[in-house]
């Protein structure tokens, strides 16, 4: 099973929300299961559909494995709370397919909440 | 999705879909429409005249740093002729203020601008922590916005300078009209759409990113690597603002014209002559000589109410009659001291931090 590696960055105060931390790295699954499921073993994604690993996904993920507290802050429904950007490779996620975007090897995803002072 | 070329310069790559016109730009054409429609924003409501002083409202936050940014950008480029300073308030909340007046004093550095800190602590007497430990979690946005109104003028006029600047941004002001539909507040909706605000007595106060979209703003940060604090203030999730932004949040996403929309109503709204007749003249206030719109101003009154232990006699009608049946005021108490619009004298002495 191939895997991808990424870079994540969080801003605006999101990293509060993340041990504090600014960066971070992962390593996914290619393949993944297309109710974006991270528990899913490699062996139970033959009986499940499955579709290559997007943001989606990641968004997901992000909030089953790293996310500390108040996932609400993080999440709505199937994407990110709204106020919050995502670029993907420095490049606004509206012009990539938004949660559709399959991610590539070395991808760099940022996340920015704009909902503070100003 | 194939990258896309820049609607505007059909040369570089796309990097962002700009939520006021659907437009996919470059970096550099972003950084272009931004800093210009915010030029165009000041020249057509004529904000400055050459020579001015102006005083950039400094929190840390990346409204106020952007704008102390832009402004810079764009006295150099345009020739405004502007004097600029950072007025930055201290309102005393430990954890947040502290750290953001940090990035204000970094600001300082990196934009060369001279800075002014006031303190609720020197003008009042009362941080807001020690205001939240009195009257609790709620209604604490009410004092901070007023005092720190107040404090900005009082700031200003020490600096001596002609015009208050503000970070307030789109998504603020629509943010506001929404909040004051809601609460049935046709004074304040009347005003909250002026890019301008001026009083007989007070400094002449406006918002040059009034028609500027807090994601434009963020984006224009981030790709210009600006430095700026971000946290929410640990006072405020119960306020009530929250429920207008969290609103307008989810009509941005399914329309993102939404928030010009909302501040061009609200600009457009005009209050029947029946309902003109019942507002509050402006008058100035007996104790501090502040704008009022009743014998004592806002903040006059909310400091009464904290100083003798009845700090909701500035919020609720009921309190307001128990602490007038107490009796007059306390000889002793402590007051706001009384307020000096600036003098036009060129050369003021003031202490500059460094």
């Amino acid at each position: 099973m191939t895997t991808i590696s990424l870079r994540i960055e969080f801003g605006g105060g999101l990293e509060l929300l993340f041990s504090n931390e600014k960066r971070h790295t992962l390593t996914l699954p290619s393949i993944v299961s297309s109710d974006n499921n991270s528990k899913t073993s490699a062996d139970a994604l033959s009986g499940v559909n499955t579709k290559p690993a997007d943001v989606e996904y990641l968004v997901f993920y992000l909030r089953d494995h790293l996310l500390q507290e108040r996932p609400e802050l993080f999440m709505e429904g199937k994407t990110v709370r709204p106020g919050i950007l995502v670029l993907i490779n420095d490049t606004d996620w509206e012009l990539e397919g938004e949660g559709e975007y399959v991610l590539q090897n070395n991808d760099e995803i940022v996340f920015i909440s704009t909902l503070h002072g100003g | 999705m194939p990258p896309k070329t820049c609607a505007l310069c059909e040369n570089a790559k796309a990097i962002l879909k700009r939520p006021k016109t659907g437009q996919q730009i470059c970096k550099d054409c972003f950084f272009y429409v931004f800093e210009t429609e915010v030029h165009n924003t000041i020249t057509q409501a004529n904000l400055f005249a050459r020579g001015d002083r102006v005083a950039i409202g400094a929190s840390g936050g990346k409204d106020s740093t952007v704008l102390a940014y832009v402004l810079k950008t764009l006295n150099e480029r345009y020739h405004y002729g502007l004097h600029l300073f950072l007025l930055s308030i201290d309102e005393g909340i430990t954890g947040y203020r502290d750290d953001s007046l940090e990035t204000v004093k970094r600001n300082q550095q990196q934009y060369d601008m001279p800075l002014k800190i006031l303190s609720y602590d020197e003008l009042y007497g009362w941080t807001m922590d020690r205001i939240v430990s009195q009257i609790g979690k709620k209604n604490n946005c009410t004092f901070c916005g007023v005092f720190r109104r107040q404090a900005l003028d009082r700031g200003a006029a020490v600096l001596n300078v002609d015009h208050i600047v503000t970070g307030h941004n789109a998504d603020d002001i629509a943010e506001t009209v929404l909040m004051n539909i809601m609460r049935g507040d046709i004074a304040r909706l009347g005003r909250c759409t002026s890019i301008v605000t001026q009083g007989e007595d007070t400094i002449k106060r406006s918002k040059p990113f009034k028609y500027a979209y807090e994601k434009e703003i963020v984006m224009y940060a981030y790709f210009k690597k600006l430095d700026y604090f971000s946290t929410e203030c640990i006072y405020s999730p119960d306020a009530y603002r929250g429920h207008a932004r969290t609103f307008l949040k989810d009509l941005e996403a399914a329309r993102p014209s939404a928030i010009i929309d909302i501040i061009h109503s609200g600009e457009a709204f005009e209050i029947r002559e029946e309902i003109k007749a019942t507002q509050k003249i402006q008058q100035t206030c007996k104790r501090c000589g502040y704008m009022s719109s009743n014998d004592l101003c806002k903040a006059c009154t909310l400091l009464e109410g904290l100083e003798r232990g009845m700090a909701s006699s500035g919020i609720t009608d009921r309190a307001r009659k128990k602490l007038d049946a107490e009796g007059p005021l306390p000889e002793n108490l402590r007051t706001i001291p009384f307020y000096q619009p600036p003098s036009g004298n060129p050369n003021p002495t003031i202490t500059i931090e460094s």
